[in-house]
């Protein structure tokens, strides 16, 4: 069965069409990149996923699993195994980073029929996975993104995603406002967490952060569209060429 | 009869017990003259537009508790910050326990205002300080000045501070079927001396109580005082709290007053800076439900230069519960430099809520720096979505986010423990299970 599964997707917001019928099929195991220029609906994709209530569906459906999203709250994906990394987190002043997490794991074991999970547990699984991504213990006690960096926050991310184990993630312009070190380290994080179960999206705008996080496919959006699919390497040609050529052969 | 009658023709009473040779005799007769010309507060005047005293006039309240009552301190703990040493002035129903009290006389006083009014040993600070900040014309100030009799007494000598903060509470038990009562507090922080004080009003049973409670600080040259108000009293349970605070050069007063019930609350909290280089910091969080109402009035009066003034007010209002912000300030012509900050912000939960919230500023400098800002909204959508995306649901999502929006005035809570505290009833209060134990 297909990880996620995209049908003629499309989705408008305030009557505004933004997603005109994407196809997207996402196997366990792979890794897809999605890139595309400014304003082809790449972060509205993602959060059309991830079941953000403004986008309204006009037609088409989405997967997961074989599961049919449509009636799904943000929250209810999030505990069928979808997680989205931001590209702008919110700030959450007086919550600190291991007690959002935790509020975030218990509320999802809640919504999956599961008890909390057992402070002990918590205590090494945020340890396992904070050294995964060279984050210190001070860091964890900080008010959720108050302040960060552009890199924190990132990372940060990353951080929840790997505690959240989840089976389809999300990372949305998850470069913007890395430097290279910082790009390298949540780069690894991902990587640490590629697994024959579970799959990625990755959407980027530029191949910087592809030569870190290699995808099994590339899909060009375009206008709503996936105009172009193929392997690593159209990442390359993107890079080289910009996107023009691919607006001229959408065009055509 | 309606309360004010009541209430003028017990005085007469009241007075026949204490010394009519006292010099504070003479106060709580004019105290009284002025009540009953004035009366009670009407909505036709602009200060209580939004906040109605009607209902309460036409309790049947007693003025003068009966009997004695006691209570036992594990029933009444919960109503402490036990969780660190402290002093503790009681009053129960109005009347000191000195069973539930820690008082000290070793280097600071931390005891009664009885004692102080009845002692000649207090007799100079008392002349120097008792009514001086305190208003002689607001009509409520003047009725609580008329019955002025128990309450707490602290003072802090020059370059002195007490071991451990200190908290006063004042018990209502439900004894009485109505009660009324008027604590009147004076705290005296001498040049360089610090304080820290909480302050809670608490009704233990669903029985009417209404309290008109009168507190004067004096904070002189580069004195310290922290005063945590905690009103999180049930809903028959109604308090004027009438705060005056005279600052002199480098004070600092910080007040933070956390309104989360009771059935009517109005919150006069004046200050008044007399001296430079004056900090004067006024915080609050309000979150109310039900049919509960708050009112917070607030004044800074900057009267000398190079002073500064923080204000932020955050409020929940859930329900049919309605809210008042109204924060003057007032900066004379001699105040220049001054640095003044209001802030008001609000979120209402419910169609059927309200807030009036209202910035007043009269300004007479021409060199100084004023700003308020005030808003009433929603939550933000992209927020609520980003918790809901990590599994949080849409109701935990919405209270963890309000649990944060009222967060940040927490920040200048000074004491560690209270800060838990309130961070406690504010998450209790709204639902959410935010663990506060660091992992």
């Amino acid at each position: 069965m297909k990880m996620l599964k995209i049908n003629n997707l499309h989705a408008s917001v305030d009557d505004k069409k933004i997603l005109k019928g994407i196809n997207l099929e996402v196997n366990a195991g792979e890794v897809h990149a999605i890139m595309g220029p400014n304003g082809s609906g790449k972060s509205t994709l993602a959060e059309v996923i991830a079941g953000k209530e403004e986008f309204e569906i006009k037609k088409g459906n989405i997967y997961l699993e074989g599961e049919d999203l449509e009636e799904m709250a943000p929250e209810e994906r999030a505990h069928k195994g979808i997680f989205l990394s931001f590209q702008y987190p919110v700030e959450i002043p007086g919550v600190s980073v291991t007690n959002f997490i935790r509020t975030a794991i218990n509320e999802s074991r809640k919504g999956r029929g599961m008890e909390d999970m057992p402070a002990n547990e918590m205590l090494k699984l945020i340890r396992e996975k904070s050294q995964l991504l060279d984050i210190d213990r001070k860091f964890l006690s900080r008010s959720l993104n108050e302040g960060f960096s552009g890199g924190e926050k990132k990372r940060n991310e990353i951080f929840q995603m790997a505690m959240m184990e989840p089976k389809l993630a999300i990372l949305d312009e998850t470069d913007s406002g890395l430097d290279i070190d910082a790009l390298r380290i949540v780069a690894n994080g991902v990587n640490k967490l590629r697994g024959k179960d579970n799959a990625i999206i990755v959407i980027t705008h530029y191949q910087r952060l592809l030569e870190y996080i290699v995808p099994d496919f590339v899909h060009v959006l375009h206008d709503g569209k996936i105009v172009k699919s193929g392997s690593k390497e159209l990442a390359l040609e993107l890079e080289e060429k910009g996107y023009d050529w691919i607006k001229q052969e959408a065009a055509v | 009869m309606d309360l004010k009658d009541k209430l003028l023709s017990s005085f007469l009473a009241f007075e026949n017990t204490m010394d009519l040779n006292h010099p504070v005799h003479e106060v709580r007769s004019e105290a009284i003259k002025n009540f009953e010309e004035k009366g009670f507060p009407s909505k036709k005047e602009e200060a209580w537009k939004y906040t109605s005293l009607n209902s309460l006039q036409k309790v049947d309240f007693s003025i003068f508790p009966k009997q004695e009552n006691t209570l036992e301190y594990k029933d009444i703990k919960k109503y402490f910050l036990h969780e660190i040493d402290t002093y503790k002035i009681v009053f129960v129903d109005g009347v000191y326990s000195s069973y539930l009290s820690e008082t000290t006389h070793d280097v600071v006083d931390v005891c009664l205002m009885s004692s102080a009014f009845n002692k000649p040993m207090f007799r100079p600070v008392l002349d120097v300080y008792f009514n001086k900040a305190a208003s002689k014309d607001e009509s409520l100030t003047t009725l609580n000045t008329a019955f002025c009799r128990e309450g707490a007494y602290i003072y802090i000598p020059k370059n002195k501070m007490p071991k451990k903060p200190i908290q006063i509470l004042h018990l209502a038990t439900g004894n009485e079927a109505a009660l009324m009562l008027q604590p009147r507090n004076l705290i005296v922080a001498e040049q360089n001396a610090e304080v820290q004080i909480i302050e809670r009003h608490q009704s233990l049973t669903e029985n009417e109580v209404f309290t008109n409670c009168v507190t004067e600080i004096f904070a002189a040259k580069d004195a310290i005082v922290d005063y945590y108000k905690v009103q999180n009293d049930n809903n028959n349970a109604s308090l004027v709290d009438n705060t005056y605070i005279s600052q002199k050069d480098s004070s600092v007063v910080r007040v933070h007053t956390f309104s989360f019930g009771g059935k009517l609350t109005r919150n006069n909290l004046n200050f008044y800076q007399d001296g430079e280089r004056i900090d004067s910091t006024l915080k609050g969080v309000t979150i109310l439900g039900e049919k509960q109402h708050v009112d917070h009035h607030t004044l800074v009066h900057h009267a000398q230069p190079n002073c500064e003034s923080h204000q932020d007010y955050k409020g929940i209002f859930g329900e049919r519960s309605t809210g008042v912000f109204n924060g003057k300030i007032v900066v004379d012509k001699i105040a220049q430099k001054t640095d003044a900050f209001q802030q008001n912000n609000n979120i209402l939960i419910s169609d059927k809520a309200t807030i009036n919230s209202k910035p007043q500023l009269e300004i007479f400098a021409d060199d100084v720096k004023c700003s308020h800002g005030c808003t009433i909204g929603q939550l933000d959508e992209e927020a609520l979505f980003y918790l809901r995306s990590r599994g949080i649901p849409k109701k935990e999502a919405t209270a963890l986010m309000m649990y944060a929006f009222a967060n940040n005035v927490l920040e200048s809570v000074r004491i560690p423990e209270l800060k838990v505290r309130i961070n406690k009833i504010i998450a209790s209060k709204l639902g959410v299970r935010v663990g506060f134990d660091e992992l």
